[in-house]
């Protein structure tokens, strides 16, 4: 166990890190436009965003390894491929869940808000957003541990991350390899799970708290 | 000053308004009541420009509104929806401080505001502005829906059947906290409701509609008095004023009295008085035909020589038929200093009695409503 990790050690912590780091770059980056997406699509008519979620309901189905495999004839071998690949997926989850989230804000409360003299802007930054909250931060949450386990296949076109060690692991033969690429992406998922449900409690005001969903 | 001339509005091919006009003054509490689909919401909605009609114009203190920013024109309108609609992510005092903070009013001018109206309605500011709206009972939160239109305190205040979803006694209160404000603070109120109990206890002018007219406009008096159609009519229901006041002896009796045959003992009915706390029975004959009365002053000073009742029986009171005018009876009681009068059916038999105490309830109950009838 100790020469493993004085062989495996630093390179385990560099792994961790830049796994880490594909996580919350891409995580980031798919929120803002997912957030952004879900919104936009709340805004079109009921027949556009039933015709459109199904059709990116299928887009999400496409195998991450197959669009990670296409991008990378199209950038090469660089870190922007893993993350745009990664941010895409991260994506879907939130988009959804936003969409999700505002349609299922009550009328009264909207009614309540524009009869008060607020401008479609402020419905939604005072009202939807916040009534939608719960549900959206469900859908980083979601969004947030798929993307632990997806950005394994990084090492896939040699891109590092806790996959070299998996695939290193299946490769020769190596089960210590395996769990020590596996047992920190867990870890990793489980952890960012906390943090999301701790920022949940944080960014719910009290008044909703009875009807949480995630 | 509220103006709608020749309003019309149509959703595809139905018709919902039809070339509606009508004026309500300042200061004046507008009920628009009519059934379902008649088009009162969409009229009410017009006002702040929820909707839009198809061709006539609204004006507002002579401004017609359509050439206002409607989101302007809505924080110059207070608007309290059917059910409350309380933003449950803010607190009681952010839901009242929504129009003020819209117009950017200062912060300290904002807790000003919301610490008055939470006074005016009797909810202390300390212990209710930090709370939540699922923190509160039903009626609470619609008196705070209340409160959030009258916060910027707009000259015109729309109310979409405000009550309708709150339980009897609630409603009640909380249509005399709107009726009071709305005198105090001098409002134009446009009230939309279905129940014409609520329509005649608040409002100053009814506008009753009708598939997109009005069927009649007129202050409640007016209505009960003189009703423009059958609708009206029936809408106004048990409502009903001068013809079914009460007038006849029987209508102001009290029913059942206590009352013996004349074969019982003396004691007999001197126990009974105990028992039934009443100090005189009325006594019949077989047939349950009226004798007289038997007081119990009678029994005090006679009792203890005789064993019947007969001879202590008083025929001299006072009777009146159920028929008989009302007033004649109560003449009577007023003047003569008896404490009852015996009302007796067209044969003979007992119906009631009136005293000073049924009167007084058939009076209040007239003038008040059926509050509680035995």
């Amino acid at each position: 166990m100790r020469e493993f990790w004085t062989s495996y050690g630093p390179l385990l912590l560099r792994s961790v890190i830049l796994h880490l780091g594909y996580v919350l770059v891409s995580v980031a980056a798919g929120f803002v436009l997912g957030l952004a997406l879900g919104i936009l699509l709340s805004r079109l008519p009921k027949r556009c965003s039933a015709f459109l979620l199904p059709v990116l309901s299928i887009f999400q189905t496409i195998p991450g390894i197959v669009f990670i495999g296409l991008l990378f004839l199209k950038l090469g071998m660089v870190p922007l491929t893993v993350l745009i690949a990664l941010g895409v997926y991260a994506t879907f989850p939130v988009l959804k869940n936003t969409y999700t989230g505002l349609s299922q804000v009550e009328p009264r409360y909207l009614e309540a808000a524009r009869g008060c003299g607020m401008s479609p802007g402020q419905v939604l930054l005072r009202v939807e957003l916040p009534l939608a909250m719960p549900t959206i931060i469900g859908g980083l949450r979601l969004a947030t541990i798929y993307t632990v386990s997806w950005a394994v296949l990084a090492s896939m076109i040699g891109l590092g991350g806790l996959g070299d060690f998996i695939y290193q692991g299946v490769a020769s033969n190596n089960n210590l390899l395996i769990i020590a690429g596996a047992v920190p992406a867990a870890v990793m998922a489980v952890v960012l799970g906390a943090v999301l449900d701790r920022l949940q409690k944080r960014v719910v005001p009290r008044g909703l708290e009875k009807e949480v969903r995630t | 000053m509220i103006q709608f001339e020749h309003v019309s509005k149509s959703y595809g091919r139905s018709e919902i308004l039809h070339d509606l006009s009508f004026t309500v003054p300042d200061g004046r509490f507008l009920v628009l009541i009519g059934p379902s689909g008649c088009g009162k919401t969409t009229t009410m909605k017009m006002i702040n420009r929820l909707l839009d009609p198809d061709s006539g114009r609204i004006l507002l203190d002579g401004q017609d509104v359509s050439a206002m920013n409607p989101v302007e024109l809505r924080r110059r309108i207070g608007y309290v929806i059917q059910q409350i609609g309380l933003f449950p992510n803010m607190t009681i005092e952010q839901n009242i401080c929504v129009v003020p903070r819209l117009l950017k009013y200062e912060k300290s001018k904002c807790g000003e505001i919301a610490r008055e109206l939470l006074e005016l309605v009797g909810l202390p500011y300390d212990q209710y502005a930090r709370k939540y709206p699922n923190e509160l009972s039903g009626g609470q939160q619609q008196r705070i829906g209340v409160l959030r239109a009258l916060a910027a305190s707009p000259p015109v205040v729309l109310m979409d059947e405000p009550f309708g979803a709150l339980d009897p006694m609630t409603r009640e209160t909380l249509q005399d906290e709107v009726k009071k404000l709305q005198k105090k603070l001098r409002k134009t109120i446009v009230f939309v409701t279905h129940d014409m109990s609520e329509a005649l206890r608040l409002a100053d002018i009814i506008l009753f509609m009708n598939g997109g007219r009005i069927e009649q406009m007129a202050p409640p008096e007016q209505m009960l008095e003189q009703p423009a159609s059958d609708l009206v009519r029936s809408f106004l229901g048990k409502h009903k004023l001068a013809e079914s006041a009460p007038i006849r002896a029987e209508d102001f009796m009290r029913k059942n009295p206590y009352r013996v045959s004349m074969d019982r003992g003396v004691l007999e009915c001197a126990e009974l008085m105990a028992r039934s706390g009443v100090d005189t029975l009325l006594v019949t004959d077989e047939d349950d035909r009226y004798l007289g009365v038997l007081p119990i002053r009678n029994i005090r000073l006679y009792g203890r020589s005789v064993d019947s009742i007969v001879p202590l029986i008083t025929k001299e009171m006072h009777t009146v038929r159920t028929g008989d005018d009302a007033r004649g009876a109560m003449e009577y009681l007023m003047s003569s200093g008896d404490s009852y009068v015996v009302v007796l059916n067209g044969d003979d038999t007992v119906a009631g009695i009136i005293t000073k105490n049924s009167m007084a309830r058939v009076v209040a109950d007239t003038l008040w409503g059926e509050a509680q009838q035995p």
